[in-house]
């Protein structure tokens, strides 16, 4: 049991910060939340960044153009990359965490050589089409239909929750190919789906924070041709699963990492006006945190430890999401409590010419309400955790 | 880095578990409640003889291991409800304080209570006691005394752990005056307290989980109804969060080097990021412990508020060991005067 870098974690890590220093002077700030075109080429330059740099896919196997990283090497870069202040991987989530790897996994060689490198270079944008209007937690009860025709399957239906899916140009889509009457996790596929491809009509949702993170697709007989599936017809759930486990123990390290440093700053701000002289119960609430974002990062290397060694995450990441999570909210809390009135606007503010940092810390309230609900609410988080590693008997 | 309990630390867990099991099972701990003594000297030694309060010493006198291994060994003695000052006694030798403490042939305690009256642990099995002002999160006088005769102390009538008789004082005795320059009464004492607790956190949780899917309710298992697996899932959360704190400070602490890099990176001393850890760490276990013992009796429903189950045994040491080595509100405001802005 031990917290050290060896020499080649050490070799990786001096090797990121001395190119981080190298390329993030020509990096502009980010464009303002709702500019999606803004963000799509932002964010896209910034992967092309990191191609040429050598750190694209750093977390992918070699076989599919990565860099074939080890567990520790991609925390490293998280954490580096977070320290550092670069860029998120924003608008490639989907298409570097999901749909890359899927393909790597299950995809036929000509499916990698067409989509794999775009990917990579920063070229494609992708979005997910899982969840669907009447499967959130109970995904395989979803209903999006796929018929057969000739070379093309022509699908129907609604998918909701999708990320980026006005700058998309892909889709993974998980839609039922099987017996119609026979609901569940047999008889769904995994396709690819041309984002330009018509009858797909993008429908923006509005967040409680005012902005358009996800969009809702309505799918009306649109054809996806059969050579744009992944695995064989009515395996895309086996598919899917083989993907889930894929950020191996990293998954929420750069939210660890920034909830950090915003606790940070309210801590300063605090000391900067005195506010835990007149409120002793702000400063241990504040310490408690500080508390539980330490433990986390020490079970975040824990939950590294176990991928590494063992080449599967466990289930540490539901108890990371879990505890993170609540915490994260808590943060959010103390923020809105500590920043008074000047939380009632998005509005950057100041105090005798000191930003008060309202703005990203009322943005960080909105967004740690949403982190106990996606990925797997903490509800079903815990059904998992009772019954996976408890073993307590099923409920469903 | 491999941050996984290691082969090495689990074995050694296994045999203090299987020490203790074969020479203090829960029913001859049991036997003792209420009384004056409540760990026998041959038990003590025994306990001294596999080397748990010489763990850190270097070789010959100790096995010269970690805090990360003497963590793991005070987890399993948590979980065994052992009872004595166990952490004094670790204290004791591992700075060389008082001769026979390594081999466990004297008993001495860490008092941390303010005062006065001072409430001392196992004070007439005593051999020397160690007085750690500050609930013993640092600052102001240590002292090193015994008081196994001391006049003023009066017995406590009921004390809360009833494996644990505790003494009033009213006046402290004299004693010497010790130094603690590199704060390795608080780093070890918090450290080494906190893996008790995550021992009491955990052998809770695993009496919830075995209770839940034994006992039957409406024709099914407790365990089977969302409401009571989410109070286990809860437990377990508590308890791997805070084992992974106490692990890590634990680390930190045999490693000044990894503390060095880890102090650059937080623009903080190594003293200061030494301490959060501790402190942090020992917040969380006693969270824990407390909130897991609460949940555990919760989820045994009547049965968990009777004497004969167990449950309020870890409760009421946990409590116990919340009040020593930083309150909640010392360990809270500790490491908020520790938080650096990145």
């Amino acid at each position: 049991m031990d917290l050290r870098d060896t020499a080649s974690e050490r070799a990786f890590r001096d090797e990121l910060r001395q190119w981080l220093a190298a390329v993030l002077p020509d990096v502009g700030p980010p464009p303002p939340h709702d500019d999606w075109p803004a963000r799509r080429a932002y964010d896209l330059r910034w992967q092309r960044t990191l191609f040429d740099g050598g750190y694209a896919g750093v977390d992918w196997p070699a076989e599919g153009g990565g860099r074939g990283a080890s567990p520790f090497e991609q925390l490293i870069f998280k954490e580096e990359c977070e320290r550092a202040g670069a860029p998120y991987v924003g608008v490639g989530f989907v298409g570097l965490l999901h749909a890359g790897p899927t393909i790597i996994a299950e995809g036929t060689t000509v499916q990698k050589e067409r989509y794999l490198p775009a990917i990579l270079r920063g070229d494609d944008v992708w979005c997910q089409g899982f969840s669907e209007p009447d499967a959130g937690s109970d995904l395989a009860s979803l209903r999006t239909r796929a018929v057969r025709d000739g070379d093309d399957y022509v699908v129907t239906g609604s998918k909701i929750w999708t990320s980026h899916a006005e700058v998309a140009d892909f889709c993974e889509l998980l839609v039922r190919t099987g017996d119609e009457d026979r609901p569940g996790n047999r008889g769904i596929s995994w396709l690819i789906m041309p984002m330009d491809s018509t009858g797909i009509e993008i429908r923006p949702l509005r967040t409680i924070e005012g902005t358009t993170e996800f969009a809702q697709l309505f799918l009306n007989e649109v054809r996806v041709p059969v050579a744009n599936r992944v695995g064989e017809e009515n395996d895309g759930w086996r598919v899917t699963m083989v993907t889930l486990s894929f950020e191996r123990g990293t998954a929420f390290v750069g939210e660890l990492l920034e909830a950090m440093r915003l606790l940070g700053e309210l801590d300063a701000t605090a000391r900067r006006f005195d506010l835990f002289a007149h409120d002793r119960s702000l400063q241990h609430r504040l310490g408690h945190l500080q508390a539980a974002f330490d433990a986390l990062w020490a079970l975040t290397k824990r939950n590294v430890s176990e991928a590494a060694q063992t080449g599967v995450p466990g289930i540490g990441g539901s108890v990371f999401k879990l505890s993170f999570s609540e915490h994260a909210q808590k943060l959010g809390d103390l923020a809105m409590e500590m920043l008074d009135r000047a939380a009632l606007c998005a509005d950057p503010l100041d105090r005798h010419g000191t930003p008060l940092g309202n703005a990203e810390q009322v943005h960080n309230w909105f967004k740690s309400i949403n982190l106990t609900i996606a990925a797997g609410t903490s509800q079903v988080q815990r059904n998992i955790v009772a019954e996976r590693i408890l073993g307590l008997p099923r409920s469903r | 880095m491999d941050f996984r309990v290691g082969d090495e630390q689990r074995e050694l867990a296994e045999g203090i578990r299987a020490l203790v099991a074969g020479r203090l099972p829960i029913g001859h701990l049991r036997a003792q409640e209420g009384a004056e003594r409540t760990i026998g000297a041959d038990d003590w030694a025994a306990l001294g003889e596999t080397g748990v309060f010489a763990l850190t010493l270097p070789e010959p006198a100790g096995t010269g291991l970690g805090l990360a291994d003497a963590a793991v060994v005070f987890e399993e003695l948590g979980r065994a409800l052992i009872p004595g000052p166990l952490v004094g006694t670790f204290l004791a030798a591992a700075l060389d304080l008082v001769p026979g403490a390594a081999e466990g042939r004297v008993m001495v305690d860490a008092c941390t209570s303010g005062g006065p009256p001072w409430l001392v642990e196992h004070l007439t099995s005593l051999d020397a006691l160690l007085f750690l002002p500050a609930h013993g999160i640092g600052g102001g006088r240590s002292l090193l005394t015994t008081v196994r005769d001391a006049p003023t102390a009066r017995r406590v009538a009921a004390p809360l752990d009833p494996l644990t008789p505790l003494w009033s004082l009213t006046a402290l005795p004299a004693g010497r005056p010790l130094d603690d320059p590199d704060g390795r009464f608080f780093r070890d004492g918090a450290i080494l307290s906190a893996a008790l607790q995550v021992g009491h956190a955990t052998e809770t949780l695993e009496l919830a989980v075995a209770y839940a899917k034994e006992r039957h309710q409406f024709g099914k298992p407790i365990g089977s109804f969302q409401a009571v697996k989410h109070l286990c899932a809860d437990m377990l959360v508590r308890a791997e969060v805070a084992r992974a704190a106490v692990h890590a400070a634990a680390c930190l602490a045999d490693a000044p080097d990894v503390l060095a890099a880890e102090s650059a990176a937080a623009g903080m001393t190594a003293f200061a990021r030494m301490q959060r850890a501790a402190a942090g760490a020992k917040l969380l276990a006693d969270e824990a412990a407390v909130t897991n013992a609460r949940t555990a009796i919760q989820v045994h429903g009547g049965m968990g508020y009777t004497w004969e189950v167990p449950l309020h045994l870890h409760l009421k040491r946990a409590h116990l060991l919340a009040t020593t080595f930083g309150t909640r509100a010392d360990l809270s405001s500790l490491v908020a005067s520790l938080v650096r802005a990145a």
